[in-house]
């Protein structure tokens, strides 16, 4: 687990000017960075929905022995607008796919993804079914990875502070969403047919070639 | 009068008698029950439901045969097991279909409740059936391409037939299941399908039941019904379930609910696993209770291979499943008073009582949910020291308590009576025609249980009785989940007090052990409802058949019948009380 | 009266929150302050007779997991020999629900035959459902369930959760540690059985 940089973060192209030393009680300088991605991290709210067995977890999580309002997280958000942590919890198959990617895309951002269980992070015991998809980074992209069947609340709770230490140290400058050209029009979402159809893979394989 | 409710050979009665009044139609099958023509089944199933009290149909499936057996040549099998509400054993039938075509006649209009059953058996082997009111897939989309469960259907990932794969040992270098796919996924289209030319048509499909607006609705203002989805991602539906409800303003007028967002292939992966390796794939059926599912499966593979088990691995057995059964009704009326309108207070109650008892799963098996502790022939380990003690303080102090304090915090409680009574009455004869079990059940008077229909274990021998409502409203769902708790606490003082020692094991089961050729119905009493394992055995290490009954998604056929009528903020109500699990429904 | 039902519902509510301060109190009076979050009151306010506040305040208090916990497995390293007790048997490859585990038997390049040992080890444990199969048909004592919960990643890089023999290989001593009754139980057999042999010579 990476540990948080607790120091006050510089980023590549800035550097925070010396304090003189009679004001060194009243003033206190701090990046931008690290007082946006404090304020991030500390409240950062779960979409409340769950898939298969790891959601019980989930919600042994958020009950009351591994108490999340600690974390600032007790307020579960059914809707993705106003949810910022997608915690994929469960097996993603092909029939519910186009609604994850569909969750996914409906999340403002700033978003993160955990992929929670061994059916997130690769299908998991259930990866050679014809109904699933071995693994949710086949369509999200997933900030922290937790094994386990099913991953105990203190793993989760792990895998979250994981995730804050990553948010901690990443500067504003580096994040995709707030890149000039990177308009993120959202994944392709995938639609059920003869089996489910990937549109990215549609005009990546060739025509006679697809089918073999 | 018990004689005559406990027939122990249903089969040789239901045999004798359908020989005199439809000549011709019935023959013995090769291990169990009954081979009936197709062209008789019609008459022959009202036969048995109106004259010899077969009213209740748990189970409708199929099996792939592409070889000829012993006595019956290459066919798809539909296999039907029935019970009387009475009590007693099964009376299983056969229906054999051709392979090219298979056509069986529906028996929806003698037992309601097949509906779903058939849809699936369509939907993943290939059967259809005539005279179905609506026969689509249930569990996979319109449109997809191929009936997975037939034996000549390979998925994506196929790698070999049976487990053990012979590429883990001596020379296993890890593949990724992707490197051997074509596409890197687990992704396949027929070679003549291409995406340009191609209409989509699974989404639209879904509402091909609901009926178009007729007739006026009494009003003086002409208005329109609205067709809406409670999606798959809703925070009330507990999981992955899909209903489609026309309103009339805020009534439903119809509700469909539409399954299958969380089919992991439980049937194809079990063909392909061991009989032991299966064990902690029923784990992950109805993944809060999990040690009652392993009971159901231990039970019937137990009357294929013909163990017995000792006596207190029994003990330790029931012990688990009514501790199961408590931490079980704790999470259902929690999860209910929570999508009632008591955001979480109660839900939080109940769920600090399910971390004590999964403390306990935790300290013996060594896992809180996924607890895969029942073997062939007993429990996997013994009970560690100090086990008994924290067991005791739960049963005898903590948890009579806390059911006191459920029953004071919500059934005299004028809005959560206001609520729930009246709310979905069921009838009795409805509920048992469409095959709910357990507290639904229960709950409309029918005292169906199936640990005193056709006992398993060792619950013949403690005194406890059954918990019975009166008008199938969910009032009185929620007041049996209560008393059920009462009396499963009963059953654990007796347990805990007569616990003898011994072995827990009578012999351990090798992991590729074979089990001799046959097929059985094993069922216990889950807390949802009747869990049932339909087990046919080939005499390898690898089952031939396996499927599962299970309580969630018998219990679903019914929602649409009962929501008819009530406010969409009932409907929420209803699915709690009706008490789902996802992993169950869609396996 | 309409609304005692209400009422009682309230009582119970009112009577949980109250009971949670008392129980701050009662550990108050017992040593202090911190007297509540000390290590030894923590298995007190968990187990059945616990009336307050339930919670674990993880990352700072956290949870004796049981012996029997199976979380991953992990191959033990016999201290004597240096190297791990398996002899490539194959069984736990065969046990193993989803397939998870590839074994590469060693060969003697001398002779042609197999090894009684690993070359190499895998165990995916993107797959791994924590059954314990591999741990419980083990003829040798070699793989063990291991108690480590706290193993998230950021990344999928190949071969992230695929780990090899060099990843699960722990010392005897862990094993010894972690699982104090089977490791007694293992010992008091061990000893039998060179009795046993003893007395026959």
């Amino acid at each position: 687990m990476v540990e948080e940089d607790n120091t006050l973060m510089t980023t590549e192209n800035s550097s925070l000017p010396q304090v003189p030393p009679e004001l060194q009680d009243n003033v206190r300088l701090m990046p931008w960075d690290k007082l946006y991605n404090w304020s991030r991290k500390r409240s950062m709210w779960p979409l409340f929905t769950g898939l298969a067995c790891c959601a019980i977890e989930f919600i042994a999580a958020a009950a009351s022995r591994f108490d999340m309002g600690r974390y600032g997280m007790d307020i579960a958000r059914a809707s993705p607008r106003q949810a910022d942590l997608f915690i994929i919890s469960g097996t993603m198959t092909k029939k519910m796919a186009p609604q994850v990617v569909r969750l996914y895309n409906q999340m403002a951002e700033p978003k993160y993804v955990i992929a929670l269980g061994a059916c997130a992070i690769s299908g998991g015991p259930f990866k050679d079914g014809y109904n699933v998809i071995s693994g949710v980074d086949k369509f999200l992209p997933v900030d922290v990875y937790v094994p386990g069947c099913p991953p105990r609340p203190e793993a989760l709770y792990n895998a979250i502070l994981t995730l804050h230490a990553k948010i901690t140290n990443e500067p504003i400058s580096s994040l995709r969403w707030y890149q000039k050209d990177g308009e993120d029009e959202g994944i392709p979402v995938p639609v059920l047919g003869p089996d489910m159809v990937d549109w990215r893979l549609m005009y990546k394989v060739p025509p006679l070639e697809r089918s073999k | 009068m018990a004689e005559e409710i406990l027939i122990s050979q249903p089969t040789t009665e239901a045999l004798s008698t359908l020989e005199q009044h439809f000549p011709g139609a019935a023959q013995p099958a090769e291990y169990e029950g009954i081979v009936i023509a197709p062209g008789h089944l019609g008459k022959v199933a009202s036969f048995l439901r109106d004259q010899l009290g077969y009213d209740y149909l748990s189970l409708v499936t199929g099996v792939d045969y592409p070889e000829a057996t012993a006595q019956f040549p290459a066919r798809f099998e539909t296999t039907y097991h029935l019970f009387r509400s009475k009590g007693g054993g099964p009376l299983v039938l056969h229906v054999h279909a051709n392979r090219d075509d298979p056509v069986v006649p529906s028996v929806v209009g003698v037992w309601p409740g097949a509906s779903v059953h058939e849809r699936e058996t369509w939907d993943l082997m290939g059967i259809r059936f005539e005279g179905h009111p609506d026969l689509r897939r249930i569990l996979l989309w319109e449109g997809y391409e191929g009936h997975p469960l037939r034996k000549d259907w390979h998925e994506v990932y196929y790698e070999e037939e049976k487990k053990p794969f012979s590429s883990r040992h001596p020379e296993g270098r890890p593949v990724q299941a992707e490197e051997r796919a074509p596409l890197g996924c687990n992704l396949r289209y027929p070679p003549d399908w291409s995406p340009d030319s191609w209409e989509p048509q699974a989404e639209m499909r879904v509402y091909a039941p609901m009926d178009e607006h007729v007739g006026d609705n009494g009003r003086s203002m002409p208005t329109d019904q609205v067709v809406i989805n409670f999606g798959p991602q809703h925070p009330s539906t507990h999981g992955v379930l899909r209903m489609v409800a026309r309103l009339d303003g805020e009534t439903i007028q119809q509700l469909e609910p539409v399954l299958g967002y969380l089919h992991r292939c439980h049937e194809k992966i079990g063909e392909r696993n061991t009989w032991l390796a299966n064990m902690p794939f029923t784990d992950r059926l109805d993944y809060v209770c999990s040690m009652s599912n392993n009971f159901g499966y231990a039970v019937a593979v137990e009357k294929l291979m013909g163990v017995e088990v000792p006596e207190r691995a029994e003990y330790i057995r029931v012990i688990m499943a009514e501790l199961t059964r408590i931490m079980n009704h704790f999470v259902s009326i929690g999860f209910f008073t929570n999508d009632i309108g008591v955001y979480l207070t109660f839900m939080l109650y109940a769920l600090e009582e399910r971390e004590l008892i999964i403390d306990l799963f935790e300290m013996a098996s060594g896992s809180r949910m996924m607890c895969n502790y029942f073997r062939f022939g007993g429990v996997a380990r013994d009970l560690p020291e100090g086990w008994l003690s924290v067991a005791k303080e739960l049963v005898y102090e903590r948890i009579p308590r806390r059911v006191e304090e459920f029953e004071k915090l919500c059934l005299e409680n004028e809005v959560f009576r206001a609520r729930t009574i009246g709310v979905s009455a069921l009838p009795a004869d409805v509920a048992v025609a469409y095959g709910c079990t357990g507290p639904l059940l229960r709950a409309c008077g029918v005292p169906y249980d199936v640990r005193r229909a056709e006992p398993y274990s060792i619950y013949d021998e403690f005194d406890w009785d059954v918990a019975v409502g009166h008008n199938g409203d969910i009032y009185d769902r929620f007041k049996v989940r209560l008393e059920e708790m009462r009396q499963s606490l009963r059953i654990l003082r007796q347990a805990l007090e007569r616990l003898p020692d011994g072995p827990i094991q009578s012999k351990k089961v090798q992991a590729t052990a074979k089990v001799p050729a046959g097929e059985a119905y094993g069922r216990v009493e889950a807390p949802k409802g009747e869990l049932g394992f339909y087990v046919v055995s080939d005499g390898t290490a690898n089952p031939y058949r396996y499927r599962i009954r299970t309580p969630s998604f018998a219990n679903l056929g019914v929602l649409g019948k009962i929501s008819r009528g009530h406010l969409v903020a009932d409907v929420v109500a209803i699915l709690a009380s009706i008490d789902i699990t996802l992993g169950e429904v869609d396996r | 009266m309409y609304g005692i039902g209400i009422l009682k519902t309230f009582g119970v509510t009112v009577g949980r929150f109250v009971t949670t301060f008392a129980d701050d109190l009662k550990w108050f009076l017992k040593g202090g302050f911190g007297k509540r979050y000390s290590p030894e009151a923590l298995p007190e306010r968990q187990s059945p007779r616990g009336r307050g506040v339930f919670t674990v305040q993880y990352p700072n208090e956290k949870l004796i997991v049981p012996e029997n916990y199976r979380s991953f497995p992990f191959q033990v390293i016999d201290p004597e020999t240096g190297k791990t007790r398996c002899t490539a048997c194959g069984i736990c490859a065969k046990a193993c629900p989803p397939q998870c585990i590839w074994i590469v038997r060693a060969m003697d390049p001398e002779t042609g035959k197999a090894k009684r040992e690993p070359a190499e080890f895998f165990i995916d444990v993107s797959i791994c459902m924590s059954c314990g199969f591999c741990v419980e048909v083990c003829p040798f004592d070699a793989i063990k369930m291991d108690h480590d919960y706290e193993i998230a990643t950021y990344g999928r890089d190949a071969g992230e959760f695929v780990w090899d023999l060099e990843r699960l290989s722990k010392p005897l001593a862990h094993h010894a540690a972690i699982h104090p009754t089977q490791y007694a139980a293992e010992k008091a057999e061990q000893e039998q059985k060179a009795a046993q042999k003893k007395a026959r010579q």
